[in-house]
């Protein structure tokens, strides 16, 4: 009898399971396919390699080559300052600071509450401190601004990793005479090297597809900017001056455009699963 | 005789516990000297205290003095590489570095400032031979070091412990984890490399510190409760829980 009760609850939970696992499946298919669908009967070569010179948000020829610039350059730009700050500061929390368990844990709450604030929170405190400092839209301002905003996600992201490395092999390290920083960037680093490229590809991908926190830091422009001072265009905004268009094709060309974006998102996560299953082969477990 | 460590009136709370109390005692060089005792005695934590790992405990508050031939490695904030350097560690479990085998032995001779590839490759071949490794490994020098058996990882380990040329080797119950073949291997090693490092070795296992003893100390509870040469430590013991202990009587 209880054996029978036993299995029913197993059964049920592993129904469960696969329930959610196909909803979620589902609903990243609908996604896609939809953004494929509206989106790739408008997308041309045109669109990827023009500027939106012109009448292009009413309806005449041209493409969206600046606002894909654009978000790479700030992407990559808020991706690479955020890593310079985070690493260090994960890597301090897990080994400098690790004995100070409380410390460690506010810490690590401030940031989980820095996580659920939203972007256009950031926005906003990106644009007042431009305005402290005299600094216009521009490339820097959005990519400061962005990087603010991936920073917490960046640092908990590895964090929850560097956490689960063994005692043991810090031990081991400062046994060998290594100082702390030789063991954070030559123990750690190796030990964590897939989860520390997920962590930025996860952040990249957050930092290429927001919108609130550019929409008033980093402006909007037709050009490729030249310099890190320029306005840039970006493809969220892009997509969003598209859709509120009342003209059919420029509608669809937004389509277009995120379907680029989704591409692109698409392939940082390939390219990051790649990357971390080929430093993962001298993890000690 | 010239004692190599001089431990003086040793005490280490963690929080609320008193986990040493009042240590004094003398390590002699060239010797293996094996620490004994029940679990929660404190062995662990003395080892810690040696090479300063102790610092890594949260609201740990330590007095006394350790003297290294003669200077005071307990008291003082800098230096800690160079004091953690001079005490080689073996631990319970291995834990190689997330590296291939040839890095694993390079690293600490690398960070301690040798770059030379031929001087590092002659020295890693002669740290493996030193612990009977390298005939097992010569070919596979490029694979991670966690592909190894555990009882290759822990004679990896002693090796790059060797490798940073310590004075000292702290072995926190090398063997626990290991089967009775790479036991021996270990046990074997450490008696030749007496001659070269002198020995503190944390055990559980009574048969082991008879063979390997030249040394013991006996502790219970935070506190010393003997200490001597092995041989008269095992053959006429001076206090009742001692005897006890070795009887296996004890509770």
């Amino acid at each position: 009898m209880r054996k029978k009760l036993q299995r029913t609850e197993e059964l049920f939970f592993l129904l469960l399971m696969k329930l959610s696992v196909a909803i979620i499946l589902c609903v990243v298919c609908v996604i896609v396919f939809t953004v494929f669908y509206k989106g790739l009967p408008s997308l041309s070569w045109e669109m990827l390699t023009q500027t939106s010179r012109g009448g292009y948000y009413f309806g005449k020829g041209g493409g969206v080559l600046n606002a894909i610039v654009g978000s790479l350059y700030l992407a990559f730009g808020a991706t690479l300052l955020a890593l310079i700050i985070g690493l260090p500061v994960a890597m301090l929390l897990n080994i400098h600071l690790k004995k100070y368990k409380r410390l460690v844990n506010s810490i690590r709450f401030l940031l989980d509450v820095l996580w659920g604030i939203p972007s256009i929170v950031y926005g906003a405190f990106g644009f007042s401190i431009m305005v402290l400092i005299g600094l216009k839209t521009s490339l820097l301002a959005g990519i400061i601004t962005v990087a603010m905003l991936i920073l917490p996600i960046m640092i908990r992201a590895m964090d929850e990793v560097l956490k689960e490395v063994p005692a043991g092999l810090l031990q081991a390290s400062l046994s060998l005479g290594s100082n702390k920083p030789q063991t954070a960037f030559m123990v750690y680093m190796r030990q964590c090297s897939s989860a520390i490229i997920t962590a930025i590809m996860v952040s990249f991908g957050r930092a290429i597809g927001d919108t609130a926190a550019v929409l008033f830091t980093t402006g909007y422009t037709d050009n490729v900017p030249t310099s890190l001072l320029q306005p840039s265009a970006t493809l969220p905004l892009s997509i969003f001056f598209q859709l509120s268009s009342p003209i059919p094709e420029v509608q669809s060309r937004a389509y277009a455009s995120a379907t680029i974006l989704t591409i692109l998102i698409l392939a940082i996560s390939v390219l990051s699963r790649m990357l971390s299953n080929k430093y993962n082969k001298n993890k000690i477990s | 005789m010239e004692q190599k460590i001089s431990i003086k009136n040793l005490n280490v709370s963690i929080g609320k516990n008193h986990i040493l109390k009042n240590i004094s005692l003398e390590i002699p060089p060239n010797q293996i000297t094996v620490i004994l005792g029940p679990s929660g005695c404190g062995k662990t934590t003395l080892m810690k205290c040696l090479n300063r790992l102790i610092d890594l405990e949260e609201n740990a508050a330590i007095s006394g003095s350790i003297l290294l031939d003669h200077q005071d490695i307990l008291n003082t904030r800098s230096g800690l590489p160079e004091i953690r350097k001079k005490m080689g560690l073996l631990s319970q479990r291995p834990y190689p570095l997330p590296m291939n085998i040839f890095d694993n032995i390079a690293y600490g001779m690398r960070i301690n400032g040798t770059r030379n590839r031929n001087v590092l490759r002659e020295k890693v071949t002669h740290y493996l031979k030193q612990v009977n490794l390298w005939e097992e490994v010569k070919d596979r020098l490029k694979e991670p070091a966690s592909s190894l058996s555990i009882g290759q990882q822990q004679r990896l380990c002693l090796a790059r412990g060797l490798a940073v040329e310590p004075e000292i080797i702290l072995a926190d119950e090398p063997t626990s984890s290991l089967d009775p073949l790479s036991s021996a291997a270990i046990e074997k090693k450490f008696i030749q490399l007496k001659e070269d490092y002198t020995i503190v070795m944390v055990t559980h296992i009574l048969r082991q510190a008879k063979r390997m003893a030249d040394y013991v100390i006996f502790m219970y509870l935070g506190e010393v409760i003997e200490c001597g040469k092995a041989d008269q430590f095992f053959s006429d013991p001076q206090q009742e829980k001692t005897k006890e202990y070795i009887m296996g009587t004890f509770n």
